[in-house]
């Protein structure tokens, strides 16, 4: 069976001018559309702007723009502009710290997601004969149910193999004949050392043909490393909860960059200081508007995500623009393992602790191709109860895992053992090198 | 719809999901053909009996595809649970077996009285596991907001439930518990909450926690009954009227058997529970023994369906073990333990529920040639615990905490449950 | 430089030691040092005796995970601040201890550490004149 190269030829080859009009069109409705919740009444109010102010795309830069904290000073449903009878799924971020971030989708949304992610999959190069094991968290992360569901809309046969269980994925890959994988890079590695032990090699022992990875900042060096492993080509996708979840972006067999979909998002950089544009080419905080979203749509919504423009064309045929691997965040927060962290969770849960000190260090580090994070933290008085310390231990651990669901290396250490800073304390060393 | 109307279909179907079976899976085909019958042989639902049955067995040693009947290319998803070594049991299935799935969860909680002004959230695990998806498609079918929680991280689903006034969850009945405990912990009150239906299955539970659960939570617990190897959650669910457990048996035909005779038992007496799918096309099953001990119920149900119930889950024809939801066979942790040249062949299960969480503790003995002077100290046995555990993890899906004993310490076993300690009162 | 050791796997039930220090009782074994490492759901009974291979094979043949192991025996002068400065040697070389333990024994500080680094942990007790004792020393019964 021969295919298209394109899973939707018509919108994903539109020229420059086709893909501007429809944003525009777009964005007219959306701009209506947001207007029904009272956070952007109140917002366009205050800016002294109406709807027909929007009469060019570039009227974009007119509209305010919508952070992190309105999600949460707005929690749970402030941002909706659908009845809540209409929504039929609810995403939130991980964290119990302050308000949880909640995402909203109608069926319309989700089929729209499963569109993008099934149109990122088609594009490199998977078809309904693929078997795709989706080997990411599923539940309130989005790259689970995100993939499941846009694997299944291509058609392929799906496996929710979910992360972790080394064994029992590679017992999949071969059983099954697995030909696709998604995961995030630092678990592609610890894959391929799982297989490595177990005398399986990928080339020889496995029907691999394609990697999808993203969900956590890397390198092209890493990527690069993850193709020699596993030889075959890896894929980065881009995507975030706040936007639907992976499909928002992914490169296509050039590997030149990721192509953002634009009949779904309005894409600017700007500068994180001035918020001014910046111009192609220059490094500046990715901000995305929602093109398409019913139940939550989000107008300029700052991503954090530092990036720059590649181009707007491409030899595949996409028009769509195409945009730098993360290089970093103008933010505190820690990707890890697909999961985000902010330092600020990690302090709440030692400061229960009444056993232990003020001070801490949260030390990040690739260790054997696994990321890994060490919380050294210094314990408020000595004592000599061995069993106690080894509880103590235990039980930051679990607390920890609780609240970032990651499990992190806890080393208790004596006090004033770690490095004082005068001012601002260092909180963070990361090691690892995610952002080149 | 009448007894008779269902009964006709019942007898349509099978002899077509029979004659596909034919067709279409090698395994079956040989079986009929050794036992001299055709399909159309097969005409009416009585002629069930004339059939073979299928066990776990049969699944395990046809793994991974051996028992498929569609080609690969209309399967588009993948289950899988524990099988008794380990190989796990695997499912895949066709868009239209999702279909009928979700059809079938949209009845379950439509019985219980969910809507689309509801807020649901599926707090069973996502991914390999039936629970989470299962109960996750039929909630977005009939239009309520599902929140796919899942397992894990309990403080802050208690937060959202209060938060965002969820009004139903779907979950292992111990789960339940524990979010109670976390809830009164956490200083939320039953007022502060909205809950009102919840639906729990994947493990066994009486009427005291039944009870217990709608005291602490304040809503109304229904049954929800299912297995992977015939479709996931949704076989059998409760009604308002929580007598028995109506079975979708325009999809899933059901009989009680003898365990041992393998003779059918007339309505009303306990035996083996037994399905054939009716219409599945990804893996369709003939007469497949679950394990499950309990009794059927004839007659018009109070809620004016007419559909045949069971009762309660009684017991096991076999040694599974269903922790937290999951099945474990103690054979699982035999071949783990006998692949690992550090351990004597001699292993303990032992389950209990603490906080009313199930846990698992899997005791093991060293081997004295083991012990030596490389390997005496507490890092080194932290290793081989790990190591041991992370093994256990990948063959059961579930977390086991590891305890070595000292050489000769473990009783030597004599029969099957003698490697197992149940502490759980269930 | 270095003397045998015994390493016995402990369960934490009542019992377990009592059943150890038995056999080497029978056995008529004298313990001369010996400490616990404990953790929440085992020990490590770590001793020196009199006759190891012996009380080895003794404890062997009643199937008790023990093993045998050599461990540098430094000797000390019994007074304040003698440990830390042959342990800052050690450290020093950037030699590092798995554990350590001490006792008196005939009027001196026997200083027992276990280390990964053996030749380097050999290299530097010579280089730096420490004084030690060997399983032929312990023999002697410690009159001396």
């Amino acid at each position: 069976m021969t295919y298209s190269p394109y899973f939707n030829p018509e919108l994903e080859t539109m020229t420059r001018q086709q893909i501007e009009a429809l944003q525009l069109e777009r964005l007219q409705k959306t701009v209506r559309h947001c207007l029904k919740n009272e956070f952007y009444q109140k917002k366009f109010k205050e800016m002294g702007i109406t709807p027909d102010d929007i009469k060019t795309l570039a009227d974009v830069r007119k509209l305010p723009f919508t952070t992190k904290a309105d999600l949460r000073e707005t929690y749970p449903f402030g941002m909706s502009c659908v009845p809540l009878r209409d929504c039929v799924r609810l995403h939130s971020s991980s964290g119990t710290t302050g308000n949880p971030t909640v995402i909203l989708h109608t069926q319309k949304d989700l089929d729209e997601w499963a569109n993008q992610v099934a149109r990122n999959l088609w594009m490199v190069g998977l078809r309904p004969d693929d078997v795709f094991q989706n080997s990411s968290g599923y539940g309130m992360f989005t790259g689970g149910l995100g993939f499941q569901y846009g694997a299944e809309r291509l058609g392929m046969l799906t496996v929710p193999a979910a992360a972790g269980n080394s064994l029992r994925q590679i017992k999949f890959i071969r059983d099954f004949g697995t030909t696709a994988i998604h995961a995030v890079p630092s678990y592609v590695t610890r894959l391929y050392e799982v297989m490595q032990e177990q005398g399986v090699d990928p080339r020889r022992d496995t029907k691999l043909k394609v990697l999808a990875i993203g969900a956590e900042p890397h390198s092209e060096e890493q990527r690069q490393r993850i193709q020699d492993m596993m030889g075959v080509k890896a894929y980065n996708s881009f995507g975030m909860s706040e936007m639907c979840g992976p499909g928002v972006g992914f490169e296509c067999p050039e590997q030149n960059g990721l192509h953002f979909w634009e009949d779904y998002y309005i894409v600017e950089i700007v500068d994180p200081e001035t918020l001014e544009p910046m111009p192609d080419g220059e490094i500046g905080e990715l901000v995305l508007t929602t093109l398409c979203r019913q139940a939550m749509p989000l107008l300029r919504y700052r991503t954090r995500d530092l990036t720059r423009v590649l181009g707007r064309s491409c030899p595949c045929g996409r028009n769509h623009i195409r945009l730098d691997r993360m290089r970093g965040r103008s933010d505190d927060m820690m990707v890890l393992r697909g999961v985000n962290i902010f330092p600020i969770q990690i302090e709440k849960i030692l400061m229960q602790f009444p056993q232990l000190g003020n001070n801490y260090l949260i030390t990040l580090t690739t260790d054997d191709n696994n990321d890994n994070m060490t919380v050294e933290v210094e314990l408020a008085e000595g004592t000599d109860d061995y069993k106690a310390l080894q509880e103590l231990e235990k039980e930051i651990r679990r607390r920890l895992k609780d609240e970032i669901l990651l499990t992190p290396i806890v080393r208790l250490v004596s006090r004033g053992t770690l490095p004082v800073s005068e001012g601002k304390a260092v909180r963070v060393v990361d090691k690892r090198k995610v952002y080149q | 719809m009448s007894r008779d109307e269902m009964s006709a279909l019942q007898g349509k179907r099978l002899h077509k999901i029979v004659e596909y079976v034919y067709h279409n899976v090698p395994f079956y085909r040989h079986k009929l053909q050794s036992m001299d019958i055709t399909p159309d042989d097969i005409q009416t639902i009585d002629d069930i009996v004339k059939l073979p049955f299928t066990t776990k067995k049969d699944l395990r040693d046809n793994y991974p595809f051996g028992l498929q009947a569609a080609p690969q290319s209309e399967i588009i998803r993948i289950h899988a649970s524990s099988g008794t070594t380990g190989n796990p049991t695997i499912v895949g299935y066709t868009r239209k077996d999702i279909g009928v799935w979700t059809e079938c969860m949209a009845r379950c909680l439509t019985a219980y009285g969910v809507g689309r002004n509801d807020i649901f959230s599926v707090s069973y695990g996502y991914g390999l596991f039936t629970g989470g998806l299962g109960a996750h498609n039929g909630v977005e079918m009939i239009g309520a907001a599902v929140v796919p929680a899942s397992t894990g991280n309990t403080e802050k689903h208690a937060r959202l439930i209060r938060d965002l006034g969820i009004t139903g969850i779907a979950c292992t009945p111990s789960y339940a518990l524990y979010l109670a405990e976390t809830m009164e912990k956490m200083g939320i009150t039953k007022d502060q909450i909205h809950l009102r239906v919840g639906a729990f299955g994947a493990e066994p539970w009486t009427e005291n926690m039944r009870a217990e659960i709608q005291k602490r939570l304040g809503l109304k617990g229904y049954n929800l009954y299912g297995l992977s190897e015939i479709m996931g959650p949704s076989v059998s669910y409760e009604c308002q009227e929580q007598h028995g457990s109506h079975i979708n048996e325009d999809h899933f035909y059901p009989e009680v058997i003898n365990p041992v005779t393998l003779e059918p038992l007339p309505k009303g007496q306990t035996g083996e529970l037994v399905f054939t799918t009716l219409t599945k096309e990804g893996m369709p099953v003939l007469r497949y023994r679950t394990r499950d001990l309990c009794s059927l119920m004839d007659g018009q149900c109070g809620c004016g369906r007419t559909s045949v119930r069971m009762s309660r889950i009684e017991g096991r024809s076999d040694d599974m073990l269903i922790i937290r939801g999951i099945n474990v066979f103690p054979s699982q942790v035999e071949s783990v333990v006998l692949s690992m040249k550090e351990f004597a062949p001699r292993y303990m299960l032992i389950v209990d529920r603490v906080n009313n969480l199930d846990t698992l503790q899997v005791q093991v003995e060293l081997r004295q040639e083991y012990f030596t002077s490389t390997f005496d100290t507490p890092a080194a046995i932290d290793e081989l615990e790990k190591r041991l555990a992370a093994r256990l993890k990948s063959v059961l899906s579930i977390g086991a905490k590891v305890q070595l004993k000292a050489p000769g310490t473990i009783e030597r076993s004599q029969g099957k449950s003698a490697h197992v300690i149940d502490k759980r009162k269930i | 430089m270095t003397i045998n050791q015994l390493s016995i796997f402990i369960e934490n039930r009542s019992g377990t030691l009592v059943k150890v220090l038995d056999i080497l009782k029978q056995s008529g074994i004298q313990i001369i040092a010996s400490t616990i490492a404990d953790t929440a759901e085992y020990g490590i009974y770590r001793l020196i005796c009199s006759e190891p291979s012996r009380a080895y094979q003794e404890l062997k043949d009643a199937g008790v995970a023990v093993a045998l192991s050599d461990v540098f025996a430094l000797e000390l002068d019994n007074e304040p601040g003698k440990a830390a400065d042959a342990v800052r040697i050690i450290s020093d070389a950037d030699i590092s201890i798995t554990y350590m333990y001490t006792f008196l024994w005939g009027g001196k500080g026997i200083l027992i550490f276990r280390t990964d680094q053996t030749e380097k942990a050999h290299d530097v007790i010579l280089q730096h004149h420490l004084s030690f004792i060997d399983e032929n020393d312990l023999a002697g019964g410690g009159e001396n």
